[in-house]
């Protein structure tokens, strides 16, 4: 076995197997440690100058990402012109630059405060690391390879789908520069480190809060009630 | 009508010394844990001054209650259902640990340790957040009796309403008065925490109306600490959970008092359950802000009213839980005798801890020149001359609604004069009968409110209904079992996740 085939054919299944396995142990065995575990009470400023810019960077760019894998023609169809190429990248970046910045006064701050040191687990040095390095190697991608939109449609997409149906084409991938197989393998790092780190937080988005009645009642022989 | 129970509470405020033992008493069962250091679920705060988180009272700053919409309904301050969402990376509203303060301990070692000297060592004080030594700046009680008054007591939020010279009266050094003012979670009818917990991991107990933060779905987006305008629900930094409060429900469940309660010094403390219209509880809390006080005591009702009795039975409360709000204290202070008022309640919780205020420092004043008196002979009309204008009072209780202050004032003034005349017998019947006739209060009420105020013995003051926890047990599993367990129902290790 080649090493693009472990790296590209291989190791996407053990993350997968590790984020989802890891994910119902760790939520069946201790609910309790699923947590953003928000540091805003130790250090507020700082905080809105990072998190703000990271995460709704970092969202934006998700969703580009999950966008070209689900409908790749669309991506590829508006890209047919140049001008509109540019318009994507040039939005991608931007948002990925915001991400870039976000994280890296994330960081900054977490080094700067010793309030913050106590609240810092080995897990959330190795979390901000890989994360700036997938972040930097996802602009960079932006910058350098202008084309990278389309890229991920073409090539990205039939070979994630090609995971998905476990027949790996590594093909696809494997030729691509040293940054771009860089940023997919990040990728799968970071699917595998989901349910060992703070990133569950993702899971726990609240979306519920959206139609519940604001006040919640319960009631020991009644079901789970709302009632203002 | 839908008719629910609620535990509820009273304490009498010309009782409390402010000795701080029910603090104490809870630090040291519920918050001696890393990250719930700086937490005082239970604390006692002098007035006038800035309490504890500082200016707490100031929702321009913390935004927290609700607010009344043109419509008769009510809207939180601090967040809704967009912004719920978008603050969820950074609440502009959030305090900080340095809004309440650092908890620090002392290197005790250094005492021991010190190399011999020609000076007494000292043990420096070091931060239990970082364990780097500090500087200490605030604490819990850190104007207590008025301490540093210019500073504290002067930023009183409660002071908004006042004149200079009402204000700068407080600060005379002749005339200076302050008073206690025990906190805990008022475990309100309309909890603002509740409603701003995006995950829905804070909710009331159907049976008591307890609020508690579920530990296992609390992830930690802190809206609840924001919109509690009381600032009773603390974050704890460690784990990562918001905590708060528990009303010591493993004791009430075992029918005894929470711990504050039990130990409070001044016995100022009383617990009952009280039935109360959860149908009106949106449009009480949209009420005008002087109505506020009124339309809540009208939602309680009145536990031996056939009516209420049946139709509580219809709504699920147990016949002994309507037994035990027939007993309850707090029950004949808030509505019986209206004698009780809520903290704050123009921040629109509904709030079921209610105060009687306290009519000592209210009234006390100088008359020859050095010694204090109350006023034996003016009798209500002493109350024009109070040390502490209405008015603070009104902020505080009211929602400034001067009128139920004095009626209040009062009828706890036409108490003491009948009393007095019983015993000291300085003051004539007629002048008591006078003052009866305007409060509405009778001989009989007189003396019951004295009884209860002064003599009541421990269960007259906790009348805790019973928890009925045994029908939980039934549904969560084999009784046999759970009688072998620990009870909690929370069995994992709360230790902050990876
Ligand atoms: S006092 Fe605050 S924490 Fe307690 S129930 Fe009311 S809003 Fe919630
Ligand atoms: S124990 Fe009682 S008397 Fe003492 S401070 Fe607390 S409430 Fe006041």
């Amino acid at each position: 076995m080649t090493f693009a085939q472990l790296l590209f054919g291989v190791f996407p299944y053990v993350a997968i197997i590790l984020a989802v396995v890891g994910t119902f142990w760790r939520y069946w065995s201790d609910k309790f440690s699923y947590s953003s575990l928000s540091s805003q009470f130790l250090e507020t400023k700082q905080l809105f100058w990072g998190s703000v810019p990271w995460h709704y960077g970092i969202l934006v760019v998700l969703t580009g990402h999950l966008v070209a894998f689900l409908f790749p023609r669309s991506i590829l169809g508006w890209n047919g012109v140049p001008i509109r190429l540019y318009i994507l990248e040039g939005l991608a970046l931007i948002f990925g630059i915001l991400a870039v910045v976000g994280l890296a006064l994330l960081i900054v701050r977490r080094l700067n405060n010793p309030r913050l040191w106590k609240v810092t687990s080995t897990m959330d040095v190795v979390l901000l690391l890989v994360l700036l390095a997938q972040v930097i190697a996802g602009v960079w991608t932006a910058i350098f390879y202008r084309w990278g939109s389309s890229w991920f449609a073409a090539f990205a997409t039939p070979y994630l789908w090609s995971i998905l149906k476990f027949q790996p084409d590594i093909a696809l991938v494997s030729n691509m520069p040293w940054m771009v197989q860089t940023h997919i393998v990040g990728g799968f790092v970071l699917l595998a480190l989901l349910p060992f780190t703070r990133l569950v937080h993702l899971l726990s988005f609240p979306y519920e809060y959206m139609w519940r009645p604001p006040q919640v009642v319960i009631w020991y022989r009644r079901s789970r009630l709302g009632g203002s | 009508m839908n008719v629910r129970a609620q535990v509820s509470m009273m304490f009498h405020l010309d009782k409390c010394i402010g000795c701080h033992t029910c603090s104490l008493a809870c630090k040291n069962i519920w918050t001696d844990r890393e990250g719930t250091e700086y937490m005082w679920w239970n604390n006692v705060e002098t007035k006038p001054g800035t309490g504890y988180p500082t200016r707490w009272e100031d929702q321009d700053k913390y935004r927290g209650g609700w607010q009344k919409n043109g419509n008769g309904s009510v809207h939180l301050r601090a967040t809704d259902k967009l912004r719920g969402f978008t603050n969820i990376f950074h609440q502009p509203y959030l305090p900080t640990i340095d809004d309440y303060y650092e908890p620090w301990t002392y290197r005790y070692g250094d005492l021991f340790d010190a190399p011999a000297g020609d000076d007494q060592p000292t043990a420096r004080a070091i931060s239990l957040i970082t364990g780097a030594p500090i500087d200490i700046e605030a604490g819990p009680i850190w104007d207590d009796d008025m301490g540093g008054s210019n500073i504290y007591a002067a930023n009183d939020p409660d002071f908004s309403e006042l004149t200079e010279p009402e204000k700068q009266a407080f600060f005379e050094m002749e005339r200076m008065v302050f008073f206690y003012l025990p906190r805990i979670c008022n475990h309100c009818l309309n909890p603002g925490c509740v409603a701003a917990c995006p995950s829905g991991a804070l909710y009331k107990r159907g049976e008591d109306g307890i609020v508690l933060v579920n530990q296992n779905v609390c992830r930690a987006w802190r809206y609840c600490v924001s919109a509690c305008p009381y600032k009773k629900v603390y974050y704890n930094w460690k784990s990562g959970k918001s905590e708060k409060c528990i009303l010591c429900y493993p004791s009430l469940e075992s029918g005894q008092a929470p711990a504050c309660f039990h130990s409070c010094v001044g016995r100022i403390r009383y617990l009952g359950v009280v039935l109360y219209d959860a149908d009106l509880i949106e449009e009480t809390a949209a009420a005008p802000d002087d109505e506020l006080v009124q339309r809540q005591r009208e939602m309680i009702l009145d536990p031996f009213d056939p009516a209420v009795i049946a139709q509580a039975k219809k709504d699920g409360v147990h016949h002994s839980v309507i037994e035990s709000a027939q007993k309850s204290p707090v029950y004949r202070f808030v509505k019986e005798w209206q004698l009780a008022l809520p903290l704050h309640p123009e921040f629109r919780t509904l709030p079921m801890l209610f105060y009687i205020p306290p009519l000592l420092p209210v009234l006390a004043r100088m008359e020859d020149g050095d010694t204090y008196n109350v006023d034996a002979t003016d009798y209500f009309g002493s109350l024009d001359k109070a040390r502490i204008p209405i008015k603070y009072m009104a902020n505080l209780f009211t929602g400034g609604n001067e009128s139920h202050l004095v009626e209040t004032f009062e009828k706890l003034l036409t108490v003491r004069m009948f009393k007095r005349s019983g015993e000291v017998g300085d003051v004539s019947l007629e002048k008591v009968e006078e003052m009866m006739t305007a409060t509405g209060l009778t001989a009989e009420a007189c003396e019951e409110i004295y009884r209860l105020t002064s003599l009541p013995t421990f269960d007259e003051r906790f009348v805790i209904p019973p928890m009925h926890r045994e029908y939980a047990t039934e549904l969560m599993g084999d009784p046999y079992t759970f009688k072998a367990e620990t009870g909690f129902g929370f069995r994992g290790k709360p230790v902050r996740g990876l």
